[in-house]
């Protein structure tokens, strides 16, 4: 599904602040793994995903998907067959458009925004129930525009939204970070909950070392764009919060903090 | 009355113009500086086709797309050469200076005597003489009123949609895989090209090409802009109704100033007071966030 090859990347190259952050890093994701991926900060998971996604250009190696070369393909190109909720659940939303109007956006992606109507009516319906599985009463404030809402509550529309056409991948950047924990348990359930429905191969981000653990079915712990821990099926079922705990001290403990 | 007339007049055909300033300012979070130098583009296109002899009707679809492929030109400047927003449009405006001059062959180019869309054979013999005066202000009530409806369309549609949420956060559009620059180059091409249609019917209404018109055009659009998207917040108006009435009303200050002994070469002076008394009662000083927040 996802092979980066011997990845290089440098921060600021050519001067005395220069950073390598990858060195010949390799990663492989088979077709619906649901990946989860810790490390502390600065550890190069951001930079991963913004790899993967094409925000950010990579100095060496290759980015492949489904078998296609995709290192030199331009970010929005690359987002036609993937879905990302950042961290910050204004990023994932229009604020100034109607939920309606946000909600048709995403439902017209991979389509041809042309000269008709922004908004299908006939698919009004579908967008209600589909916002009725979130359970915040969003279905009744088709009419509100998006800015007027709670983090949490863009957040779970940005989540709909990004994974409301077919896409392959999905990518959630740290998309709990930013919410209070009742909210943010109820974003993970959502997430939870859709990527097993729609079977989607998904790189979760996230500092809570508890979603790591409980979801996914695959644990990447990175470290100086390093991945230190990598833990599959029964493997990953056996791993504790301790152990992660544990191992964090020790990088820790390397680096002399 | 004859007064009132001539506010209403020229607030609509700015009106027009403003709808562009509307588009880049409002929508995209652009501060388009080449709209001086649309408009007088408009007026010579206008201006140079009369003296030719072309049907008048005619010189606005011709002026309507020269603005939008200037449009372009400035989106081509920001987007793929990288230039900042503001410089991308100080630079079309000033290429445009000269263009115009070389357009209209001459700083300015009278059309007094040749026919126009106000004052043509055809309208001459309809237009019964009683309602000669109001004229031209039906005219340009007739030709606002379609490009706002028009406007109002566009930004209902998919790609109306995705020019909206360009302005509002461009992270979301490279989401829905589209580029987001070649949605700036479309918003900046529609937004230019209602500036020129504007300056080509200015040109008309005036009797003249001249080149220094379009001096103080952004300034004018910007407060016509924010006036009306300030002043009807809170009422159930379309934006793009409340930046005709904007428009409206800051020619109708512009017309109060001069009424109380100001003369007609402190225009600017007005234009920029009046801009900046405007910019501190709304508070819009800032830039808005770009940070979606």
């Amino acid at each position: 599904m996802l092979k980066l090859q011997s990845i290089n990347k440098y921060y600021n190259p050519g001067t005395v602040n220069e950073m390598c952050l990858f060195k010949d890093f390799s990663l492989d994701i088979d077709e619906g793994e649901f990946v989860s991926v810790v490390g502390s900060n600065g550890s190069g998971k951001t930079s991963m995903l913004n790899i993967i996604c094409g925000s950010i250009p990579v100095d060496g190696g290759s980015i492949n998907i489904n078998g296609k070369d995709i290192t030199n393909i331009p970010e929005y190109r690359r987002l036609r067959s993937m879905g990302r909720v950042y961290q910050n659940p204004a990023m994932g939303t229009c604020p100034g458009m109607t939920i309606l109007e946000n909600m048709s956006l995403a439902d017209n992606k991979g389509k041809s925004f042309n000269l008709r109507l922004g908004t299908n009516k006939r698919r009004i319906d579908y967008y209600r129930e589909s916002l009725k599985t979130l359970n915040l009463g969003l279905e009744d404030k088709l009419d509100v525009p998006v800015g007027s809402l709670s983090g949490g509550q863009r957040q779970a529309l940005a989540m709909l939204m990004a994974t409301m056409t077919p896409i392959e991948f999905l990518i959630l950047d740290e998309h709990t970070a930013a919410l209070d924990p009742k909210t943010a348990e109820l974003i993970m359930e959502l997430t939870g909950m859709i990527v097993r429905e729609k079977k989607l191969t998904t790189i979760m981000v996230t500092h809570n070392l508890r979603y790591a653990v409980e979801y996914g079915d695959r644990l990447l712990m990175m470290h100086q764009g390093e991945i230190v821990i990598d833990k599959k099926g029964e493997q990953k079922k056996g791993l504790k919060v301790e152990d992660l705990l544990d191992k964090f001290n020790e990088i820790s403990i390397e680096c002399g903090n | 009355m004859e007064v009132i007339i001539g506010i209403l007049e020229e607030g609509l055909v700015y009106a027009i113009m403003a709808l562009g300033v509307y588009i880049t300012y409002r929508i995209l979070d652009f501060p388009d500086l080449s709209v001086d130098g649309t408009f007088p583009l408009g007026s010579a296109i206008a201006a140079v086709l009369i003296v030719k002899g072309i049907n008048p009707l005619l010189t606005l679809p011709i002026a309507f797309l020269a603005g939008g492929l200037s449009g372009i030109l400035t989106g081509l400047i920001h987007v793929r050469l990288k230039v900042r927003d503001l410089l991308s449009g100080i630079i079309m405006m000033t290429a445009l200076y000269s263009l115009n001059l070389r357009i209209a062959g001459s700083a300015n180019l009278p059309i007094f005597s040749k026919s126009s869309i106000f004052d043509n054979p055809l309208l001459n013999r309809i237009i019964p003489d009683y309602f000669r005066p109001y004229l031209v202000l039906a005219i340009l009530l007739i030709i606002a009123a379609i490009m706002k409806l028009i406007l109002d369309i566009y930004l209902k549609t998919r790609s109306g949609y995705l020019l909206r949420a360009v302005g509002d956060n461009d992270t979301l559009v490279t989401s829905l895989a589209k580029d987001k620059g070649t949605v700036k180059i479309v918003g900046l091409a529609i937004a230019n090209a209602y500036v020129a249609l504007a300056g080509s019917i200015y040109a008309q209404m005036s009797g003249f090409f001249e080149v220094s018109t379009g001096t103080g055009t952004v300034v004018i659009g910007l407060a016509s802009v924010i006036i009306g998207t300030n002043l009807f917040k809170r009422m159930p108006l379309r934006a793009t109704t409340s930046v005709i009435i904007g428009s409206i009303l800051y020619k109708a200050c512009v017309a109060a100033a001069i009424s109380f002994g100001m003369e007609a070469r402190d225009l600017k002076l007005i234009t920029s007071i009046l801009f900046l008394l405007i910019l501190v009662v709304s508070h819009d000083r800032k830039r808005r966030v770009k940070a979606n927040a």
